[in-house]
């Protein structure tokens, strides 16, 4: 079970990030857990300076913008 | 939006395959933007109405302008796309963490313009910058340059209007950014954000970057072609409807009325055009067509000028996110730094040309 987190106001990006994100689990079949983060405070805190953000288990692997497919499968799977 | 799947059954196109392609795309673009004008007037005569006459003109001018505006922003999109993926908010914030005002100022509104920025993410770079010790004023610099220097700006700008008034935009939109973040800066206003980003900015230390991901050439140039995808589907429809605004006063608008408006003469209406603006929310793609045109009219260009920077400068949904992070009368300060600017600007270029 990994924790997902996805940073970002809630803008269409971020929709489409979490989206990709639950596509790419259940394509590889890992059990995840979806947080969509969306106060200001907490995305700054995590050290998010360009939405949307992603973290997995706690660490942050990527901003600005939505993440690559291929990468995004890489960094579950791992 | 549909994420491309990735096939990573197969391997990447290697780096000089992309090379190619790019040196082949641009190859038919100087090929294809040469023949703009003998195409637009063909289109013209396809149409059963005088060319000389107002629909005419208006007509020649909507079939040559859409296609060459197009046609430039796809380019220069590209190009910023692929060296805005050189740098990142992170690489800015180390670059500006700890500089002093001035030279912070400079450096800071500068990289606003190459810095991949998006104003929904304004409030976590705003405390981003702030609670990693970068100074007010040098993160304001960055906050005013990064929409309102911007290529779709300076691209529809050079396309319509010519190379001149793009490059003044260019020099006196860094102007402004760097003067009202350094005034910014000296008015010591710390003690008027929100409260809890003063404990931020007192007490986190600098959260941890994001590991660098690597990079190749190829995956540049796709970021390149994304930000093309992502600008036009932003802003075709801005385009089509401001060229078409601007086609109809360029065909039937009388010569001398916008001159009367929007002239040098009028003193006042430089600071109209100011306050017109804010409330105003579009982009540049929207508004500059229709300044062509109005420039065309005889309106004076620094009340125009004053007028697009007002717009993509200072706009209302965007204070409204500051809102969070700033008090009411920080949001104040900096809009009344700014539009002085602007008005300066606007002055400056009525008496000067």
């Amino acid at each position: 079970m990994k924790t997902v987190k996805v940073y970002g106001p809630g803008c269409k990006r971020c929709e489409a990030t979490a989206t990709m994100v639950k596509d790419a689990a259940a394509k590889l079949g890992v059990e995840i857990e979806i947080e969509k983060v969306t106060d200001p405070r907490s995305i700054a805190m995590a050290g998010v300076l360009s939405t949307p953000g992603v973290a997995i288990d706690g660490r942050l692997v990527h901003t600005g913008g939505m993440p690559d497919a291929a990468k995004l499968e890489g960094w579950l799977a791992a | 939006m549909s994420a491309d799947i990735a096939t990573p059954l197969r391997p990447p196109r290697p780096d000089w395959h992309w090379h190619l392609g790019v040196a082949a795309f641009l190859l038919v673009w100087w090929l294809v933007y040469g023949q703009l004008i003998p195409v637009s007037e063909w289109i013209a005569s396809l149409f059963p109405v005088e060319r000389h006459s107002h629909t005419g003109e208006a007509v020649a001018f909507f079939f040559y302008d859409v296609p060459k505006v197009m046609m430039l922003l796809t380019l220069i999109v590209f190009a910023m796309g692929v060296v805005r993926s050189f740098f990142s908010p992170e690489k800015t914030r180390a670059l500006l963490s700890g500089k002093s005002e001035g030279v912070g100022n400079v450096l800071s509104a500068s990289l606003g313009i190459v810095t991949p920025f998006c104003s929904c993410s304004a409030v976590p770079l705003f405390i981003g910058f702030v609670s990693a010790g970068v100074p007010l004023g040098v993160t304001f610099s960055f906050l005013i340059a990064a929409p309102m220097v911007n290529e779709v700006a300076l691209v529809l700008l050079f396309g319509l209007v010519g190379w001149q008034v793009a490059a003044t935009y260019l020099v006196f939109g860094l102007a402004i950014a760097i003067l009202a973040g350094f005034v910014i800066g000296k008015l010591r206003l710390e003690g008027w954000l929100q409260d809890w980003v003063r404990d931020i900015h007192s007490g986190a230390d600098a959260p941890v970057a994001v590991e660098d991901e690597r990079l190749t050439m190829a995956d540049r140039y796709k970021l390149g072609i994304e930000a093309v995808r992502e600008i036009f589907g932003k802003v075709w429809m801005w385009i089509i409807l401001g060229i078409g605004v601007g086609a109809l006063i360029h065909g039937y608008v009388p010569e001398d009325l916008m001159a009367r408006i929007m002239g040098a003469d009028a003193w006042w209406s430089v600071p109209a055009a100011v306050l017109m603006g804010i409330p105003m929310y579009t982009n540049a793609a929207g508004v500059i067509p229709i300044i062509e045109a109005l420039l065309g009219k005889g309106a004076a260009l620094g009340t125009v000028l004053a007028f697009m920077m007002s717009v993509i400068a200072l706009s209302l949904p965007e204070m409204i996110i500051l809102k969070q992070v700033l008090t009411l009368r920080l949001i104040a300060v900096f809009v009344g730094v700014v539009a002085s600017g602007i008005l300066a600007v606007g002055f400056l270029f009525n008496q000067i040309f």
